[in-house]
């Protein structure tokens, strides 16, 4: 095999991309089997419905003024019409199902068939959240079990599964943080975060009610001690480190984090969105960890569909796990129950349960799907799971670093990150790179994040890519790195050409906002 | 394992370019003394087939609620979905995608997004909706923070209707933020008792219509007191359905809504994934949560969609942003979005006419069992019921005879002194028979 396989068509050849434009405009707007597709606002059935209901036999003449008088404004499409509407629709996405999908910390791996076959059995997607806890047994079972799974490959004692995302389990982590320290009559004001992290970090913690306090970063790109000492205090609540942190590097010192954050009896809080690197090889437990959400939709691959749902269970240490929220499962009497009333109360009388984090009892489609894919992997092929995502990130390094410039020297966990020293004086920037990897059949990188580096770019093409697609991906970005260099500088100003549209103006739309359909 | 495509030889191939000795090796920046050298303590790996067969065993312990006379509701509904709609959102190109970072490729998912929009703020009467949030309750939750920053003002109302976990997940996530609220005690049919809680701190005043014991109520008043105090009303619903029938918030003077969408496109599915609406007026769109769409158009003129507003967002703004929320619920909002779609204004409002039918019907049955005392005067698809004993019993005893017969209040409100009070709600699905059934398991078991 080589490594140096050369681009598929002649790279920097100024007329290539207007051989490409010079194809006639279509009089209709459609590209091929690319539609041109309205709104359904547009599509006008007004008085068109896809669905036969029977004629009521009883009005609504009991509740008088209390009924709608004026039109919704809602169109309706026959089953033929919706269909065609979604299905033109659908194909103007990229997709994990087509093609690599290599954005950085986002985690787009497969999504096993299976898992949504068995979410959808009757008996987890047609059972109500209030129906009788003697007729929903075996949900309360996949639920211990999955809790089960969380806890051991972990190694925390303790999970709360109510949490709706990643963002909403950060949420309740630093809930449970804020009222362990309440609980000792010990109000903290300071929650230090790497300037590395994730948004949702920062914005967590200020909507608990604190004041957030970014920790440095080496030029090696972990989190800086010495910066971290200087600021822990009697004042400081929480610490909140990414692990594999957002340059996709493992924080060596971890477990020294750790413990200067519990000598200043702060809690440790891990953003566990990475798990997936380290899953069945780390368990964050032995790291000095107080809390971790963990993204199901991430490291155990319940599908994205295009920004959500995701499952973000926290997993909490002894010290926090008597202020996990409500509800959790508990074993009573040979059965299984639901706590959903928090009985106890601590030393002031108050109850330890923090609260609660949303109606019921948590993402059970995702539960299904997460437990789903444990199963299947089992402990051997979690681990593989690992090792097959680092193995991966680190090829893609090793392949693409003699053109693009790595930020960080050594290998990565599950994603690689670039910065754009090596666009320098080419005229294109990474918006403008990733636009043209579009052209080239790709879902660009994760662009601009993390904001320690300049112009990032993060890959992570996570362990279920072929390693036939991660040589193609190769020989795609070479190519377009060596246009870059050599002027063609048109192949990604312009770009994308290819796409279902060309590059959209962002600023207009946040200036003027436009945000529903009018007549 | 069947994910995972690299063979052995790949994956020495690939060792090989990176001049590394073994996979092992590409972990050395991790401590050897928390890095396992072995998998953790759990069974191996399965073939499909064992895994159907032990998901399909824990499946099948569950009644699953289209297999008996079954009334359930209090912010969960069942209805019938067309199978168009989950062929749909299992197309790869739906399932399989991200947040619609790059618009270019992701057009598909920002139409959808789009349409919800549109679907959403006609529904509710308002004039701008959010791309979703997580659900009804954390919807709930972030507007009465959304209210606290419009008016800077810290106190958040909670009407004696409200869902008792809306009010427990509001309360969780508000005074942790500053925000005290002022839960007023459960009741049938008392909004009206918020008005003499309003003062000079009162930022918002949250009401849910049709309320947890299916009261219906026209807010218009309350909203004109509400506004004359200079807060802002929030109307929370958890039945979509009904905007089908009633009059919508935002013709009643509502500032937010925070509705549970579920309903319309979505299953059961034990509480989640469901899907959060949220609707306001445009003057107060950048103090909104949530991932927004808005239309633009490309550097040849052609008309697309963008995320907009990003500037309100934790990934832009950090710890000044309006929501630390993220994800959202992208593909049951795509759910909705088809289901309605299908639906139309013609079917929605034939639909909710149904739901109300069966619910009339369903009040009338009640009405005729000897010692049941129907609660709820003005209602939708919901009533409640008072009982001459306690209903979590009664309803485990049903449930074993194969009758589900709808919500306990003690199950969500067990201090609330309404032990004898049943939550029944019918839809759509529910047959005449089912509510025969009902009312003869409760005569039976009342006599």
């Amino acid at each position: 095999m080589s490594a140096q396989t050369g681009p598929i068509r002649p790279a920097g050849r100024a007329d290539a991309i207007h051989l490409e434009t010079d194809k006639p405009v279509t009089l209709t707007g459609a590209r091929g089997l690319l539609q041109d597709e309205k709104l359904i606002f547009e599509l006008g059935g007004w008085d068109k419905t896809g669905v036969d209901l029977p004629e009521p036999e009883l009005d609504a003449s009991d509740l008088g003024d209390l009924v709608r008088a004026e039109p919704i404004g809602l169109p309706g499409l026959s089953e033929p019409e919706a269909m065609r509407h979604y299905v033109r629709l659908s194909q103007k996405n990229h997709a994990i199902d087509l093609a690599l999908y290599p954005l950085g910390s986002c985690t787009m791996k497969h999504n096993p068939r299976l898992n949504e076959r068995l979410a959808r059995l009757a008996g987890f997607a047609d059972i109500h959240p209030l129906q009788p806890i003697s007729t929903v047994q075996g949900a309360l079972e996949l639920m211990d079990e999955l809790s089960y799974w969380l806890t051991t490959l972990t190694g925390m004692p303790a999970v709360a599964l109510s949490p709706k995302a990643g963002a909403h389990g950060e949420l309740c982590g630093l809930l449970a943080i804020r009222a362990a320290h309440e609980a000792r009559g010990d109000a903290r004001r300071r929650v230090l975060v790497p300037t590395s992290a994730h948004g949702t970090n920062p914005a967590t913690a200020a909507q608990v009610g604190y004041l957030v306090e970014e920790i440095a970063q080496t030029p090696e790109g972990h989190v800086d001690l010495a910066d971290l000492a200087r600021k822990l205090g009697p004042d400081v609540a929480a610490v909140m480190v990414t692990n594999p942190n957002t340059c996709g590097l493992f924080e060596t010192e971890v477990v020294e984090i750790a413990r200067l954050t519990h000598e200043a009896g702060a809690y440790f809080y891990c953003d566990g969105a990475n798990f997936n690197a380290i899953v069945g090889r780390v368990r964050p437990g032995d790291l000095g960890v107080d809390a971790m959400h963990i993204n199901l939709h991430k490291t155990f691959s319940t599908p994205h569909g295009g920004g959500g749902p995701g499952a973000g269970p926290v997993v909490l240490s002894e010290a926090l796990a008597p202020f996990a929220p409500l509800p959790w499962v508990v074993h009573r009497d040979g059965a299984l129950d639901l706590r959903e009333h928090e009985e106890r109360s601590g030393e002031d009388g108050r109850p330890q349960a923090f609260g609660r984090m949303c109606a019921f009892h948590g993402q059970m489609g995702m539960f299904v799907r997460a437990y789903a894919y444990m199963l299947s992997h089992g402990a051997d092929g979690l681990r593989q799971v690992s090792g097959d995502a680092v193995l991966n990130a680190n090829y893609l390094k090793s392949r693409l670093q003699d053109v693009m410039s790595p930020a960080f020297q050594g290998y990565c966990m599950h994603e690689a990150l670039f910065d754009d020293r090596w666009l320098a004086d080419t005229g294109v920037s990474t918006l403008d790179f990733a636009k043209a990897m579009i052209d080239e059949g790709f879902h660009p990188m994760t662009m601009y994040f993390p904001l320690v580096v300049h112009g990032a770019m993060l890959i992570e093409p996570t362990e279920t890519e072929p390693k036939g697609e991660l040589d193609r991906f190769v020989v795609a970005v070479r190519a377009l790195a060596e246009a870059a260099k050599a002027g063609d500088v048109e192949r990604f100003k312009g770009a994308p050409f290819h796409a279902p549209l060309r590059r959209l103006d962002e600023t207009a739309a946040a200036r003027k906002p436009k945000l529903r359909w009018t007549a | 394992m069947r994910y995972l495509p690299l063979s052995d030889q790949d994956r020495s191939d690939m060792l090989a370019v990176i001049g590394a000795p073994s996979v092992d090796a590409l972990f050395e920046a991790v401590p050897s003394d928390v890095h396992l050298d072995q998998p953790v303590d759990l069974p191996f790996h399965q073939g499909e087939l064992q895994v159907e067969r032990a998901l399909g065993r824990l499946a099948a312990k569950n009644v699953a609620a289209g297999s008996v006379p079954f009334f359930c509701g209090a912010g969960a509904y069942r209805h019938h979905v067309p199978a168009s709609v989950d062929h749909l959102i299992q197309r790869s190109e739906f399932l399989t995608s991200y947040t619609p970072y790059q618009p270019e490729i992701a057009q598909g998912t920002l139409q959808a997004v789009y349409e919800f929009q549109t679907q959403v703020a006609a529904l509710t009467g308002m004039e701008v909706a959010n791309a979703s949030m997580y659900d009804g309750s954390t919807a709930a939750a972030e507007a009465v923070l959304m209210a606290a920053r419009i008016t800077r003002r810290s106190k958040a109302i909670l009407s004696p209707g409200l869902h008792p976990h809306y009010a427990e997940t509001i309360y969780t996530l508000a005074h942790n933020a500053g925000v005290k609220t002022d839960p007023l005690p459960l009741a049938v049919d008392n909004e009206a008792a918020v008005l003499s809680h309003l003062d000079a701190d009162t930022a918002c005043v949250v009401v849910q219509t049709p309320n947890l014991f299916g009261t219906a109520t026209d807010v218009s008043k309350i909203a004109e007191a509400v506004h004359a105090a200079g807060a802002l009303l929030i109307v929370v619903t958890t039945e979509t359905v009904s905007f089908g029938l009633l009059k919508s918030p935002g013709a009643m003077g509502a500032d937010i809504v925070a509705a549970e969408g579920q309903s319309i496109g979505n299953g059961l599915n034990y509480g989640g994934p469901y899907v959060g609406l949220f609707a306001t007026r445009d003057k107060y769109v950048r103090q909104m949560p949530g991932r927004v769409c808005g239309e633009t158009t490309d550097v040849a003129g052609e008309r697309g969609f963008v995320l907009t507003l990003s500037t309100r967002e934790q990934h832009i703004r950090r710890d000044k942003a309006t929501s630390n929320i993220c994800t959202n619920s992208g593909l049951c909002a795509l759910a909705f979005t088809i289901h309605m779609s299908l639906l139309g204004e013609v079917g929605l409002r034939r639909l909710a006419l149904l739901n109300h039918q069966q619910a009339r019907r369903l009040k009338d049955a009640m009405s005729a069992v000897p010692g049941v005392e129907v609660l709820t005067k003005r209602f939708f698809n919901e009533i409640a019921v008072r009982l001459p004993i306690a209903a979590a019993p009664l309803v485990d005893a049903l449930a074993a005879k194969g009758v589900i017969a709808g919500v306990p209040v003690s199950r969500l409100a067990p201090k609330a002194g309404m032990d004898d009070v049943l939550l029944l709600a019918a839809t759509e699905t529910t047959t005449d028979d089912d509510i025969a059934a009902l009312a003869a398991a409760l005569k039976e078991a009342l006599a």
